[in-house]
């Protein structure tokens, strides 16, 4: 069975860590799965993780009253669902649900806190990745906000 | 390949041709895809990424890019926009409608021979980029792997639907659809389409990609593809303005040193980001 380890050197959000740090983050981690449909987090509860998807998807939603459940943005294995854990009050903003089975990694948020806090160098890493992957979803985000679709472009 | 030169007629590249419609399709509620048929003169000749004057009679003249299998019928796909984009999408078969051209030049199919090809579409840019990916899928065996991202509004703003199941069915073809916002009943992705690229199977530095939609659309897929490691002189867009004469001539259509219907619409990212950036143009 594939290492924590080995699953985090095959992320691109992790490329580049050495092996200790590697080390030191797969020690926050553990192998979680969800059947479809269930909730990964809920919003306004405690971020006290986040995962790694290894295979299938999930969708990020809110709730919107008359509406009921909206999807913001679906995310594939590969990437990184949540980032609250890092930043106070550490509490999700949205729903995360699996859209199918769900493989993932997820990474004790508090643990990895403690280790970034004794070792500033990691914890330089760790936001700065996590910053790049906030900083690509606010631009994705900027541009479904220009609904660029809606124009009457190309006839 | 058909060039401007070829859309000479006895009566010049400025007369329109009668072409009949004979077949009327909807695509969407605002979208119709017709074929057209000369009523008895020349075939049109198009080569993938070209477009024809479609002219209206006593409505008006608008440019429309081929959308269809540049071996069969004229195609094109039009939303209906305006009254000339309208009055075309209400033409029933039977009708007659002007057509100039072909004009422009072409998506760099035969460049693209021996590499990887990823074509980015977004809304009914899809429709210019669809003679591209049937010239390459005619000839699939000469190229490596073939991906299409394809991205639109809303799931009812999915251009061919039906055709791009049928693409997600062959096994020498990568297609990943994405909608920038969905509701119940949906079960595909959502975000935008340049995010498609991160998850695309092509080798970057020798994929040539090819990029349709809105210029802002084309502008955040050409830095994802940048991002992944494709050179801006593989990655191609295909640019729209105010195209009136389609021969360079009038001048409308004039963005910077460059003429849109003459020396494009395709345009290499390399040679066209700097224009890009300039509001003014």
């Amino acid at each position: 069975m594939e290492t924590i380890e080995a699953v985090l050197r095959e992320v691109q959000l992790f490329e580049g860590l050495s092996h200790e740090q590697l080390e030191t983050i797969a020690g926050c981690g553990q192998n979680v799965q969800f059947p479809e449909g269930e909730l990964l987090f809920k919003d306004r509860d405690p971020a006290e993780s986040f995962f790694v998807l290894r295979h299938g998807s999930v969708a990020l939603e809110t709730f919107v009253p008359t509406r009921g459940a909206v999807v913001i943005e679906t995310l594939e294995a590969g990437e990184v669902v949540g980032w609250s854990w890092l930043f106070a009050p550490y509490r999700w903003h949205f729903d995360a649900r699996a859209l199918s089975l769900v493989r993932a990694t997820s990474f004790d948020g508090a643990c990895l806190r403690g280790k970034a806090e004794s070792d500033p160098k990691l914890g330089y890493e760790l936001m700065s990745r996590f910053a790049q992957v906030m900083i690509r979803r606010l631009q994705w985000t900027r541009l479904r906000l220009l609904d660029v679709y809606g124009d009457g472009h190309r006839s | 390949m058909a060039t401007a030169a070829d859309a000479q007629t006895v009566a010049g590249p400025m007369v329109p041709q009668p072409f009949r419609v004979t077949k009327r399709r909807r695509e969407l509620a605002d979208t119709w895809t017709l074929e057209l048929e000369p009523t008895g003169g020349a075939r049109v000749l198009p080569a993938p990424g070209q477009f024809t004057m479609l002219y209206v009679f006593g409505v008006g003249e608008v440019p429309i890019s081929v959308s269809g299998d540049v071996d069969g019928p004229l195609v094109h796909t039009v939303r209906a926009v305006g009254a000339v984009s309208r009055a075309i999408c209400e033409s029933e078969p039977g009708t007659v409608l002007g057509v100039r051209g072909p004009f422009g030049n072409t998506w760099p199919v035969e460049t693209a021979l021996g590499s990887d090809v990823v074509i980015v579409a977004g809304g009914i840019g899809l429709a210019p980029l669809r003679p591209a990916l049937y010239a390459v899928l005619r000839q699939r065996g000469e190229f490596g792997n073939v991906a299409l991202l394809y991205g639109s509004r809303t799931p009812a703003d999915l251009l061919y639907r039906a055709e791009l199941g049928q693409l997600r069915g062959r096994f020498d073809l990568e297609v990943d659809v994405t909608v920038d916002a969905a509701e119940g009943g949906w079960h595909g992705k959502v975000g935008v389409v340049p995010k498609l690229i991160d998850g695309a199977h092509f080798d970057a530095d020798s994929a040539i990609a090819l990029v349709c939609g809105p210029e802002i659309m084309m502008h955040f897929a050409a830095r994802a593809l940048l991002d992944r490691g494709v050179p801006p002189d593989r990655i191609y867009v295909s640019m729209e303005r105010n195209m009136q004469c389609g021969l360079g001539h009038c001048g409308h259509c004039q963005l910077g040193p460059t003429m849109i219907c003459r020396d494009g619409p395709v345009y290499r990212y390399d040679q066209l980001e700097r224009l890009m950036a300039v509001h003014e143009l």
